[in-house]
């Protein structure tokens, strides 16, 4: 496949957005994804990012952005005011994990959430050599990490099922970004769902 | 922020013979506004930016008179070639809002149907007065929509204004430390600065021009607590701890601590030029401010009738009007799904932040306007 500015979520992402839909991208960094869905799939959008320089890359991408701390909600957001909500590669660095997935489903008809699975051989090897792993998708020390959650693709399912979530899709992607199609939690390095919930 | 400022500027002045239906209802038959313009209006008078001035702010928003190289304009570090309100690119133009102290009618003007200075008589305008008188000032000068309407607490009050009352012609408000509507706080602290110049024995009920004195005792006590709020309690404790003025107490009413030092002498400043009932006419413009009271106070439907982009702007040490009233305004506008960005700017000058220069802050202005289209 082919890796859509680097980030091979993205290219998946995209697949699921329809011309009009709002997007809305929690740690939106400079705007990138949503000047591409803007510009390439004909949707609005919107992103929330808590970092000062950031704000400014992402107002001079032309990007709506709402500086914002997502451990602290989203009530600057109107319930389903959006049909897309994506949380890229940031849920592991939020605490209120729960509280910001149940966020998301309230502004958004759906949630696409990537993170990067524990689990991935590469990462239990490191581990079992007595080192926290590094690799394309935890590209960080431990001691500069700003992940502060652990998890694997079944702990992020027991909690969807925990938390009535439904998972519409589910793709996984190795650390060059190719689907992986089988022992998802042992071979994938990144993980990307597409949630909605009943209402 | 890198790039220079204007220059050398030139005071300029209107005279209005249309009457002005006031918001309290009263009609003001004509009246003059002064305001300043800098940069060059393109051919399709598209480059426009409304700057528009706070409680104490005046026409005078940036450069310096030729014969007052000393004399900067209060907001002289955003605007200039290379600056974010870039003259190279956009034509600003600054104003003194009706009721002000600084060349435009009011209270201390003459009324022409006495033939006495206004005083107590001037009728009371209200931000949405302004924006009106803003209109016609636009219309004088052949701009039919603002590339921008900008302003900073009170400023942003009449851009957020515009965007109601105006659609059409506002296509961008830059909102910066301001709020949707007073709080209970925000209206005591004013009513405690209006009750100063109230019950000022020389304030002779607005009337003091009559009797040669002017009640400068409540003004600069007005302006004295208006300071206060302000400032952020960590930036006065760093500019001024509890530092004296000499090494011991000394037991007595005279300044000892240099805050005390520092309030009096902006409190004299202040009540040096300032006029009284200009003081007293803006505090409550602020107090009535509200847009969403014409939506029985639902800020969203009020905010539905606004079709500019928005950039909004809070600085987190701001106490006054804090990050989280400027969220309400953006919360109305996402609801509408209008384009608005929003920063929260962290600097240590609480409600004064607006006017500082600050690379992230000015970069963040800048970064907006050189996407506006013209």
């Amino acid at each position: 496949m082919t890796h859509t500015l680097g980030r091979p979520d993205f290219e998946l992402i995209a697949g699921w957005v329809e011309p009009g839909h709002r997007v809305l991208d929690l740690g939106c960094g400079d705007g990138t994804l949503l000047k591409y869905l803007i510009e390439n799939r004909g949707v609005t959008g919107v992103g929330v990012e808590i970092d000062d320089a950031n704000i400014l890359a992402a107002i001079k991408n032309g990007i709506n952005i709402i500086q914002g701390n997502l451990e602290r909600g989203l009530d600057e957001f109107a319930d389903q005011a959006f049909d897309h909500v994506v949380l890229s590669r940031t849920l592991q660095t939020v605490r209120h994990t729960e509280g910001i997935l149940r966020e998301m489903l309230r502004v958004g008809r759906e949630a696409v959430v990537s993170f990067p699975n524990f689990a991935y051989w590469k990462n239990l090897r490191a581990v079992l050599d007595g080192r926290m792993p590094v690799s394309e998708d935890l590209p960080y020390q431990w001691y500069d990490s700003p992940n502060v959650r652990f998890f694997t693709l079944r702990d992020f399912e027991d909690l969807c099922e925990k938390m009535g979530l439904i998972i519409k899709e589910r793709h996984v992607l190795d650390e060059q970004g190719n689907i992986v199609e089988n022992e998802v939690n042992f071979l994938g390095s990144l993980a990307v769902y597409r949630l909605t919930q009943n209402r | 922020m890198p790039g220079q400022s204007v220059g050398v500027v030139e005071i300029q002045r209107a005279h209005f013979n249309q009457p002005l239906q006031l918001r309290s209802g009263g009609i003001l038959p004509a009246y003059d506004l002064v305001y300043e313009t800098y940069g060059t209006l393109n051919a399709a008078k598209s480059n426009a930016i409304l700057v528009c001035h706070a409680l104490s702010g005046h026409h005078h928003v940036a450069g310096h008179y030729a014969d007052q190289p000393d004399n900067i304009g209060w907001w002289d570090n955003i605007i200039g070639p290379g600056r974010p309100l870039d003259t190279d690119r956009f034509f600003i133009v600054g104003l003194n809002n009706l009721g002000g102290c600084h060349g435009s009618t009011g209270p201390s003007s003459p009324n022409p149907a006495t033939g006495k200075l206004w005083g107590a008589d001037f009728p009371m305008v209200a931000v949405v007065d302004w924006v009106h008188a803003q209109a016609r000032l636009a219309d004088l000068l052949g701009i039919d929509s603002w590339a921008a309407v900008m302003g900073g607490s009170l400023g942003g009050m009449q851009a957020l204004r515009w965007s109601v009352t105006y659609p059409e012609r506002v296509r961008n408000a830059i909102v910066i430390a301001a709020a949707p509507k007073l709080s209970a706080q925000n209206i005591a602290f004013n009513d405690v600065a209006r009750q100063a110049i109230l019950t000022d024995p020389d304030f002779h009920g607005g009337n003091y021009y009559e009797h040669n004195t002017r009640p400068v005792r409540g003004l600069r006590l007005a302006r004295m607590l208006g300071h206060i709020t302000y400032l952020s309690d960590d930036q006065m404790g760093e500019k001024f701890g509890r530092e004296l003025r000499n090494s011991a107490f000394s037991f007595g009413f005279d300044v000892e601590f240099e805050v005390e030092s520092y309030l009096r002498y902006q409190g004299d400043k202040f009540a040096g030029y300032f006029d009284a009932n200009t003081y007293l006419l803006m505090t409550k413009a602020l107090d009535y401010f509200d847009p969403s009271r014409e939506d029985d106070g639902n800020l969203t439907a009020t905010m539905a009738r606004s079709k500019a982009n928005f950039l909004i702007a809070s600085f987190t040490t701001d106490w006054r009007f804090t990050p989280a009233r400027s969220k309400e305004i953006v919360a109305a506008l996402l609801a509408n799904g209008r384009n608005v960005s929003y920063a929260e700017i962290d600097l240590n000058f609480g409600h004064d932040s607006f006017l500082m220069d600050d690379a992230h802050y000015h970069g963040v202005v800048d970064a907006y306007l050189r996407n506006i289209k013209l």
